[in-house]
């Protein structure tokens, strides 16, 4: 029996202006498992995560997200995705519960009340985010990609910022959502990290899909700058 | 919790938190009636006759640095994508900011009013009724300033095209709204409050309706 696919694309691209960061991107991607998403910087990683996410329309190709079409079906796989971005999403001016209950009144649920206490900001839930460290705004982020409880969650970059605590905070978060059957897929540099935690590898160059296979048998160095 | 309700309650909460912005647009608001009392030299009958004039203006001037600061916070960590994508409709998003925003520029006009009394020599007994006509005026400047403070907020030149796309725009009910205030001033022997107020209702309807209608486009596009 196969494993439905939970991301599929074909011939998927998207331009800047002039230059393409996608160009004819074609994959697919089991339900339940984790993918690694690698790449120099500006192959097209993050652009390809926005685009899962229905934040940016591809401007050729098809894709679907838990059998939804970016173009046409974007709310019901906004229901289903999670994206945790560059920005963090957060109200810097709203303190780290206030963000937390904000998200959870649109989504129509409470907040967790240990959430917060999971990502290690217990003590500083009543703070505005202003006054928060480039790690504390990605621990919060992280707690609100987990409130959305979603069944495919894309990372971008998710190590950055994090110091060795935050790594294995995150570590313990892609298993967890691992164990819970979710689809994640996590643009990284973190090669090394990658290949232990992932099933799946994908290397983008200049916007097209060079590689995919098993995570342990990636390529290294000359095509991530290892 | 109903999504209206929900991004009210985020953005009044924005507001509440940002609340020393609001000082600083109320000051420029009292600043510029200032100003104008002291152009328009000591005639009190001349002061009373533009009084209502120049509440609006002072109201629309300072209007516009409220209006335009008001999707900074949506955009500094792109929090307004964030909501959309979780996701929010806009549509909720969107009146959700725009009654905030009511709310904050009726408080503004109600707070600039006594010191109208003050400067012009003007008194009026139908206080409700004047803060009713400030809070419809309010609605017809926010309903476009919301729509226009998204579609320009991450412009660098944000608060130079705010206005210029705002301002004429917002004639027809600001012309309702300084009529309506004058009438309530001044006098109403001609019994003409009804029709402003009514031509002002007409343009907030017709306001609110198009940009709720067209802020979907304005934040996915």
């Amino acid at each position: 029996m196969t494993t439905p696919l939970a991301v599929e694309t074909a011939g998927l691209s998207r331009r800047y202006g002039r230059r393409w960061a996608l160009s004819d991107v074609s994959l697919g991607i089991e339900a339940g498992s984790v993918v690694m998403l690698a790449g120099r910087n500006g192959s097209g990683k993050s652009t390809l995560l926005r685009v899962l996410a229905t934040a940016l329309r591809p401007d050729h190709g098809t894709a679907r997200v838990a059998g939804h079409d970016v173009r046409h079906e974007r709310e019901a796989i906004r229901r289903e995705v999670a994206l945790l971005a560059h920005q963090s999403f957060l109200y810097e001016a709203l303190t780290a519960r206030e963000n937390l209950h904000v998200a959870a009144s649109f989504l129509g649920r409470g907040a967790e009340a240990d959430l917060i206490a999971r990502v290690g900001l217990a003590g500083r839930a009543d703070d505005p985010v202003a006054s928060f460290s480039a790690g504390m705004r990605k621990r919060l982020a992280l707690a609100r990609v987990l409130l959305q409880d979603a069944s495919v969650v894309l990372l971008d970059e998710p190590y950055g910022e994090l110091d060795p605590p935050g790594f294995d905070l995150l570590d313990g978060a892609i298993a967890e959502l691992r164990a819970r059957g979710a689809t994640v897929i996590m643009a990284t540099h973190l090669v090394e990290r990658g290949r232990r935690l992932c099933d799946r590898a994908l290397l983008l160059e200049d916007g097209r899909l060079a590689w995919s296979g098993a995570a342990a048998a990636m390529p290294t160095a000359a095509h991530v700058g290892e | 919790m109903n999504p209206l309700a929900a991004a009210l309650r985020k953005d009044l909460l924005l507001q509440w938190r940002t609340r020393a912005q609001f000082v600083a647009v109320f000051v420029f608001g009292a600043s510029a009636l200032l100003l104008f009392s002291f152009a328009s030299g000591p005639d009190s009958g001349a002061l009373r006759q533009h009084a209502a004039g120049f509440l609006w203006l002072g109201l629309m001037l300072s209007s516009t640095l409220a209006l335009a600061d008001s999707f900074e916070s949506e955009m500094a960590q792109r929090a307004l994508e964030g909501l959309l994508l979780l996701p929010a409709e806009p549509r909720a998003l969107y009146y959700g900011k725009a009654i905030a925003n009511v709310l904050q520029l009726t408080l503004l006009g109600a707070g600039l009013v006594p010191l109208m009394v003050v400067l012009y020599d003007v008194s009026t007994a139908r206080v409700p009724a004047l803060l009713g006509v400030i809070f419809l005026g309010a609605a017809g400047l926010s309903a476009p300033g919301t729509l226009y403070s998204a579609m320009t907020a991450q412009l660098r030149a944000r608060n130079t095209l705010l206005p210029l796309l705002l301002f004429p725009l917002v004639v027809p009910a600001l012309l309702g709204a300084v009529k309506a205030t004058a009438l309530l001033l001044l006098g109403d022997p001609m019994g003409q409050l009804g029709s402003w107020v009514s031509l002002l209702v007409a343009f907030d309807l017709i306001y609110w309706s198009l940009c709720g209608l067209l802020f979907e486009r304005v934040v996915e596009d």
